[in-house]
């Protein structure tokens, strides 16, 4: 994975290939991959390949409310009318589109913390950033989660705040831990011999260096994203109705569940087939990468 | 040995000193009035200003925060709104409930990762290892709500083997409140009927808490068998001729549990948390239900003192687990000992 440029040479081919093998070697890995490209092609596409459009809209067709999975209505329909189907492909649509944003709010943050962090080493700056990750993570994240979403105003924007808010600790403590290994190298001790500004050695002597482990770490994090924010919308603390969310299509169907069993059965399959797709490709790219310290 | 306990008492004070500085920051930073976030819309503006002066929210934070933690350390964790009480009066009544259910998924957890780790961990790379390796995958990927929502379903309703909603079915005589653990206050009282149909309605629930610890703890427990199998001592007792039984009860699986028993503490703590979910589910009155109601609220006073309640008892756990560990480990003792 050093650099997928169009000009190849010789060994980086052989790479690719050999990384490419391993991981197919591993069918559940193979499973996972193309599970993640469905799921990701449903969720951009929903708009269009979605059986019933209106259904994501706040809409009411109440001649077939309640209609359990039939050829019309693949996995039935909810007290509304709306199609299960075309609600759980729009569903998926803003779980990935909470992932991509929560990610990005908590990588970059909490690497370059760590990278601070391990850089300056014994100095103030590693002791505020470091002990501040261990009071993030001093009890259960989802008790944090849930508190910081109460707090606030129930959008989409905050559910990822929320979630973002205390999976960065996460990151800096790998970054950290990766920083002090690679900083004793010879070739950062030249770069500061030759007085090169310590803002360039961090980010372009250090931090190149360890990018397959971070970016391992967030494949194997998007599940674990999709299940906090299928969490918190369960409970009402996220995307709220009538935007479909995986979560609290589950908390609407549960409240009909023995009769109407449907409307919370299939969300809640769909949320634990999505989260194993990605926990499958996360662990196989774990695997190919042969990243140690996660 | 009792160095090493101070010292994990010193820095986990530390750290809820920060956690208590961290969740009281964020509640008064909240965009909007807290005092009219945890009053509601529709109540009158006279009443949202005494409640503002009852939190000293017109004082600068450094002294609001120097007020909260002086009442807190005196036991005064303020009042809550929606129940009109002492938050600790709350949690007096509520925290029991849910260190049962916590308690009796912890037996279950430990009992079930016991067997399947150990013996996964023998017979590795078998039949039976690789199914309980994907069932596993289930087990930590699957979020404990859709588990909750799913066994509702199934064992609930469609078998109807176990008892749904709540703690006892209605018609069956509480006992009085002796521990707020209804196992054991039915003991005491020698209600056997609420025994019984209590054990029935915790089962469900606590099973639910525990599957991702399951999935977990008997992960732990296999691959630290299978590094252990490796190593000489094993191999020595194996030439001695004593027998493969005997070798995994007595020798691999001591130094085996200690990855599994480490992380037991932040479970614990962690299931605590789940609860919040779990209890919402299953209509169990327990500190998770409470809390979450208090979230839904937005009432600040119980959202603090939860989110202080569940980091203090993480804090407790872990110490008790080193402790443990410390039991397993030789080598931890002495270490702890040197420094």
């Amino acid at each position: 994975m050093k650099s997928i440029g169009i000009h190849l040479d010789e060994y980086q081919r052989e790479s690719i290939k050999k990384s490419w093998s391993k991981f197919s070697g591993n069918y559940l890995s193979v499973i996972g991959l193309s599970s993640v490209i469905f799921v990701l092609f449903v969720a951009i596409t929903s708009p269009w390949i979605a059986p019933y459009k209106q259904s994501w809209q706040p809409f009411v067709d109440f001649a077939h409310a309640n209609s359990p999975p039939s050829w019309d209505h693949l996995f039935g329909t909810d007290i509304y009318g709306r199609d299960i189907l075309s609600r759980i492909m729009y569903a998926l649509r803003y779980d990935l589109l909470i992932v991509v944003g929560c990610l990005s709010l908590d990588v970059v943050p909490g690497t370059i913390l760590g990278l601070l962090a391990g850089y300056f080493k014994g100095s103030w700056l590693d002791t505020v950033i470091m002990r501040a990750t261990d009071i993030v993570l001093a009890i259960p994240a989802i008790v944090l989660a849930l508190a910081i979403a109460a707090l606030l105003p129930p959008t989409m924007f905050n559910s990822m705040m929320a979630i973002a808010s205390i999976w960065w600790p996460w990151y800096s403590r790998l970054s950290y831990g990766l920083t002090t290994s690679i900083r004793n190298e010879y070739f950062v001790q030249a770069a500061e011999l030759m007085g090169e500004n310590p803002i360039r050695i961090m980010f372009l002597e250090i931090l190149p260096n360890f990018l397959s482990p971070i970016l391992t770490k967030v494949s194997l994090d998007v599940g674990w994203v999709i299940l906090w924010t299928s969490t918190l919308s369960f409970v009402g603390l996220g995307v709220q109705e009538p935007t479909p969310a995986l979560g609290n299509m589950v908390a609407a169907g549960s409240r009909y569940m023995p009769d109407y069993w449907w409307m919370a059965i299939f969300p809640a399959l769909a949320i634990a087939l999505t989260i194993m797709s990605f926990n499958l490709l996360g662990d196989g790219i774990r695997d190919m990468l042969a990243v140690e310290e996660l | 040995m009792w160095s090493f306990i101070l010292k994990r008492l010193f820095s986990s004070i530390f750290v809820l000193f920060g956690l208590s500085i961290l969740i009281f920051t964020l509640t008064r930073l909240v965009p909007g009035d807290v005092a009219r976030l945890a009053l509601g819309p529709q109540a009158p503006q006279w009443a949202v200003d005494a409640y503002r002066e009852k939190l000293h929210l017109n004082e600068p934070l450094p002294v609001q925060y120097w007020i909260w933690i002086t009442n807190a350390l005196h036991g005064d964790l303020g009042e809550s709104v929606t129940s009109r009480r002492p938050v600790i009066d709350d949690f007096v009544q509520y925290f029991p409930a849910t260190l049962e259910l916590v308690f009796f998924s912890t037996i279950i957890t430990i009992s079930l990762s016991l067997i399947i780790g150990a013996y996964t961990g023998r017979k590795a790379n078998g039949l039976a290892d690789n199914m309980f390796r994907v069932l596993s995958y289930f087990g930590i990927a699957v979020p404990a709500f859709v588990w909750a929502i799913i066994s509702l379903f199934l064992f609930g309703f469609v078998w109807k083997l176990f008892p749904i909603f709540g703690q006892l079915d209605a018609g069956i005589i509480r006992p009085p409140v002796v521990t707020g653990m209804m196992l054991i206050d039915s003991v005491i009282a020698g209600n056997w009927t609420a025994f019984v149909n209590h054990l029935q309605h915790i089962i469900l629930p606590s099973s639910m808490l525990s599957i991702a610890r399951i999935a977990q703890d008997s992960k732990l427990l296999r691959s630290g068998m299978v590094e252990n199998l490796n190593k000489d001592y094993i191999l020595a007792a194996t030439s001695y001729g004593i027998p493969d039984q005997r070798i995994t009860l007595r020798y691999l699986l001591k130094p085996s549990l200690i990855p599994m028993v480490s992380v037991m503490g932040m479970e614990i703590a962690t299931s605590i948390g789940g609860s919040f979910i779990i209890e919402r589910v299953f209509d169990w009155p327990g500190f998770g239900k409470y809390g979450m109601q208090a979230m839904l609220m937005k009432d600040v006073n119980p959202i603090v003192a939860s989110v202080m309640l569940i980091g203090a008892s993480c804090a407790f756990f872990n110490i008790i687990v080193d402790v443990i560990v410390a039991y397993l480990d030789p080598r931890i003792r002495v270490m702890e000992r040197a420094t």
